[in-house]
């Protein structure tokens, strides 16, 4: 098999190609292999012992039910952020498009002191939350499913959101003139269309906040068995030099990572063929 | 009956509406105005003078600095990478296209804590390249050719992501055009290409500078936390907020709101500066 399957005019190909491909190795495949190569030394009876010791299970715990939680409410609160800003017109709406981005381009880290920093029993909003509903919020699962909140919001908002703009009109009035509810014609004509992107936006919100370091580990007060986070557990072998631990701990995170994108990609693909969709 | 039934649709239809924009002007606000609010007041709750004290402190001028030149180096990289990189998978038909852009997209799902442990086994003291680095008097990990590495790591899709479907969009004719009648490569991008992705890199840059200002985790591993020597601005952030100094950690936090807030301006503006020009091409 040829490695160029079709010539072309024009110039250049072989200095973009060698220079894409030299700085992807360094950065990318280099070190990726060197995880691997690491890993391939480990005993399996070592890695067995270190990914399902009880610490170890209950931060993979910790990340992966928090960063779910916070992926569903995200999903909803994207979906009707989205609808908000494509079907409306009210004022500010401008700002607050602009403002969506705002978790993506914050420092986690800054961002991780400010909410902890608030919901404090003496911060603004923690004291409310005590007072009124009992709700401690910083240094407890509750905060860590808030910080990831924070962090998830543009994820699905970016991706329902074209695909909201592009949903022909007709679809609606054609479901309109047939006498379809409103409540009706969003769940049967609209929502349908945009359930891939929403899925696709939903797992991506949910595989970044998994791996979620710097906005959590301020918030989560890192009690160990209660709200001590996977990466925490990496970084703390780490400290350590405790190489293979990290390594052993940071396969299982690339793992289920792995998973969750690969149930999206798969869930894509079906809806591609059905010919439904956009995304 | 069926004009009652429209009536009524409209009245819900306009109760939602209203519903609607209320939960999420009241949503954004609670999330995501008032902590940047807050990281202003507490920076400032101290007066002026303890705030500038705070900001021109040495080991903070010095953060700055760092967090600049890894910036600085990782928006370089990924620059030259990203107009390579989209080059080559648009205008070029070969194999392993597919996995190439998939290696390209990884490392934004890759946690940064992740990031950083693979370069420290890449670089560090059990890696086969180690006595080489060793040898040659390199010191890549816990020394600042490894922060600017992870950084590079962290925002290295962020600007190829923003060309490659502007470049897909705008397809090959008008190159394959100008190199039949016998421009050089460079006269081709410079003159072909690069109008059509002026907008887009500029946009790409802004976002990877954006990232590579605040990169937390992935350098926090891979940094040496020396004062002076090898501490980020964020890093610093969290070193003055472990010893209690708030006002200072949140005085150090608002060089990086005034950034974000920069950023976001800089967005809104390009995308309506790009979108402009789009529409003129058509």
């Amino acid at each position: 098999m040829k490695f160029r399957t079709k010539e072309s005019v024009v110039p250049g190909f072989g200095l973009a190609f060698g220079t894409t491909m030299a700085i992807l190795g360094l950065i990318v495949i280099i070190p990726l292999c060197s995880l691997v190569v690491f890993s391939a030394n480990l005993s399996l009876a070592d890695f067995w012992k270190t990914v399902t010791s009880p610490r170890v299970l209950s931060g993979y715990w910790v990340s992966v039910s928090t960063a779910f939680i916070a992926s569903v409410v995200n999903a909803v609160v994207g979906l009707a952020l989205a609808w908000t800003l494509v079907r409306y017109d009210f004022p500010g709406k401008r700002f607050i498009d602009g403002v969506i981005e705002l978790p993506f381009a914050l420092p986690t880290a800054v961002a991780g002191i400010s909410l902890t920093h608030l919901t404090t029993e003496n911060g603004w909003v923690g004291k409310f939350f005590l007072e009124t509903f009992g709700l401690r919020i910083a240094y407890t699962r509750v905060g860590i499913v808030v910080a990831l909140i924070f962090i998830g919001i543009p994820f699905v908002v970016r991706a329902v959101q074209p695909v909201l703009e592009k949903i022909d009109p007709q679809c609606e009035e054609a479901a309109f003139i047939m006498g379809a509810s409103p409540r009706r014609t969003f769940w049967s004509a609209i929502f349908p269309e945009i359930l891939p992107a929403l899925i696709s936006g939903f797992s991506l919100a949910f595989a970044r906040c998994i791996g979620e370091y710097g906005s959590v580990v301020f918030i989560a007060g890192n009690i160990p068995y209660k709200t001590e986070i996977a990466p925490l557990l990496i970084m703390s072998q780490l400290q350590e030099f405790d190489y293979a631990s990290a390594a052993s701990i940071a396969l299982v995170m690339l793992l289920i990572a792995f998973l969750i994108l690969s149930v999206n990609a798969f869930v894509q693909s079906c809806v591609s063929k059905r010919g439904g969709g956009l995304a | 009956m069926k004009n009652k039934r429209s009536a009524d649709d409209e009245k819900k239809g306009k109760w939602t509406r209203l519903a609607l924009i209320a939960f999420c002007e009241i949503f954004l606000l609670i999330f995501l105005a008032i902590p940047l609010v807050y990281i202003l007041c507490v920076a400032f709750r101290e007066g002026w003078k303890v705030y500038y004290a705070s900001i021109s402190d040495e080991y903070a001028v010095k953060a700055a600095w760092l967090t600049a030149r890894a910036t600085a180096w990782a928006v370089g990289i990924n620059t030259i990478f990203g107009l390579c990189a989209a080059w080559a998978l648009t205008k070029f038909a070969f194999c392993g296209k597919k996995i190439i852009s998939a290696l390209i997209d990884l490392p934004v799902t890759v946690s940064p804590i992740i990031a950083g442990l693979i370069f420290v086994l890449t670089f560090g003291r059990q890696s086969f390249l180690y006595p080489y680095l060793e040898k040659w008097g390199i010191q890549i990990i816990f020394a600042e050719p490894g922060i600017v590495l992870a950084t590079i790591f962290v925002t290295f899709p962020f600007i190829s992501r923003e060309l490659i479907p502007v470049l897909n969009a705008a397809g090959t004719d008008e190159e394959e055009a100008a190199a039949l009648m016998g421009a050089s490569a460079w006269t081709i991008f410079r003159k072909v290409t690069f109008p059509h992705i002026k907008w887009s890199l500029l946009y790409g840059i802004v976002l990877c500078s954006a990232r590579a200002m605040g990169e937390f985790g992935a350098v926090s591993v891979l940094s040496g936390h020396l004062r002076g020597k090898t501490n980020t601005l964020p890093l610093y952030v969290e070193l003055l907020y472990q010893g209690y100094d708030y006002t200072g950690a949140f005085a150090a936090s608002s060089l990086l709101v005034v950034m974000t807030v920069v950023v976001l301006v800089l967005r809104v503006w390009l995308e309506k500066r790009g979108g402009k020009e789009l529409d003129v091409q058509k």
